[in-house]
C-alpha cells in the first residue's frame, strides 16, 4: 500500500516539476493535471470515494479556467536572460550567500517535519480518537449512511455555512474583477 | 514516513514554484500543487489499514471505518481551492488585459 503510494506520488512530483518549467504554459497546465488525477487514484486508494467524485469535478473546473485564460492571452513563457548575458561578477558576488540561504532554509523545514511527524501515527496505524464518536454515533444522530456528509454538513454545519461564505465572496469578487465597465 | 516526505516534497516544489517563477500562471500552479499535497497529507493522516470507506451498509458490526474527519475537511478545502483559483485568474487576466504580459516584473504600477 505504502509502495504503491509513494510510486503515484513520485510521479505527481515528476508532473509538478515539469509543470513548472515548461516553457509552453498549455503543456504546462497539462502536466499539472497529473498532479490533481493522481492525486484522484490516491484518494481511491485511501478510500475515500466522497473526496475523488469531488476532487475530479474539481480539478476539470479548474484546468478549463485556467486554459480559458491561457487561451485568451499567451501561451509562451516569459523569456528568461540566457546563461551567458547573466553578468557573473554579480552571480559570483551573492553565490556564497544563497547557497547558505537554500542550506538553513532546508534544515529548519525538514527540522520542523521531523518534529510534526514524530507526533503523528505511521501511516495505517491512525487511532480515531476524536472520530470515534462520530463513527458510533453518526448513522442515529444525523440518520446519515454516508458518514463524511454526516460530520460535513451536521457536527461541523457551521464550518460548511462558512465554507458558502467564502464561495459567496470569491463569486461576487470574481463579478466585480471581470466587470465589463470599470470606474475610469 | 515515505508517503509523509513525499507529500512535503511535492509541497516543497510548489513553494519553490511561488517563490521563483516570475509568470503569473506559473504562479498559481504552485499555489495549486501546494494545496493538493495539503490535501494528500490530509487524507493519509485518516488512512487505517485495512479500513473500508465510512459508509454504513449493513452487515458492519466489527469492521474499521477510515477516519471521516480529515475527510470532512478536506472536501471542506477542496472547493474553497476552486474558488481562490477563480478569483486568481480573474485578477490574471484583468491584468493582462491592461498590461498585455504576464510578468509581474513588468506589472509594477499599482496604483488604485
Amino acid at each position: 500500500m505504502e509502495l504503491l503510494l509513494s510510486i503515484i506520488l513520485g510521479l505527481m512530483i515528476l508532473g509538478a516539476i515539469y509543470a513548472l518549467f515548461a516553457r509552453d504554459l498549455m503543456s504546462a497546465l497539462i502536466s499539472c493535471g497529473i498532479v490533481g488525477y493522481g492525486l484522484v487514484i490516491c484518494f481511491l486508494l485511501l478510500q475515500a470515494p466522497d473526496l475523488a467524485i469531488v476532487q475530479i469535478v474539481v480539478e476539470t473546473i479548474t484546468l478549463l479556467i485556467m486554459i480559458a485564460v491561457v487561451l485568451d492571452s499567451s501561451r509562451e513563457e516569459l523569456k528568461e536572460k540566457k546563461a551567458a548575458e547573466v553578468k557573473l561578477s554579480h552571480f559570483r558576488k551573492w553565490y556564497v550567500m544563497n547557497v547558505i540561504l537554500i542550506i538553513v532554509c532546508l534544515v529548519v523545514l525538514l527540522y520542523f517535519f521531523k518534529e510534526v511527524t514524530s507526533t503523528l501515527d505511521p501511516l495505517g496505524k491512525h487511532l480515531t480518537r476524536m472520530s470515534t464518536a462520530y463513527i458510533e454515533y453518526a448513522a442515529e444522530k444525523t440518520g446519515s449512511a454516508n458518514l463524511v456528509t454526516g460530520v460535513l454538513f451536521d457536527f461541523r454545519g457551521y464550518d460548511t455555512l462558512g465554507e458558502a461564505t467564502i464561495l459567496f465572496t470569491a463569486v461576487i469578487g470574481v463579478l466585480t474583477i471581470l466587470r465589463v465597465k470599470g470606474k475610469k | 514516513m515515505t508517503t509523509y516526505l513525499l507529500c512535503f516534497v511535492l509541497f516543497l516544489v510548489g513553494l519553490f514554484g511561488v517563490l521563483t517563477k516570475r509568470n503569473i500562471i506559473k504562479i498559481a500552479i504552485g499555489l495549486i500543487i501546494m494545496e493538493l499535497s495539503l490535501f494528500m497529507f490530509f487524507a493519509l493522516i485518516g488512512y487505517v489499514d485495512n479500513g473500508i470507506a465510512p459508509i454504513i451498509v449493513e452487515k458492519t458490526e466489527n469492521t474499521k471505518f477510515v477516519d471521516p474527519l480529515p475527510q470532512a475537511i478536506v472536501l471542506t478545502a477542496i472547493v474553497i481551492g476552486l474558488a481562490t483559483t477563480a478569483m486568481l485568474m480573474a485578477i490574471a487576466i484583468r491584468l493582462y488585459k491592461k498590461y498585455n504580459t504576464f510578468d509581474i516584473r513588468k506589472i509594477a504600477n499599482l496604483k488604485g
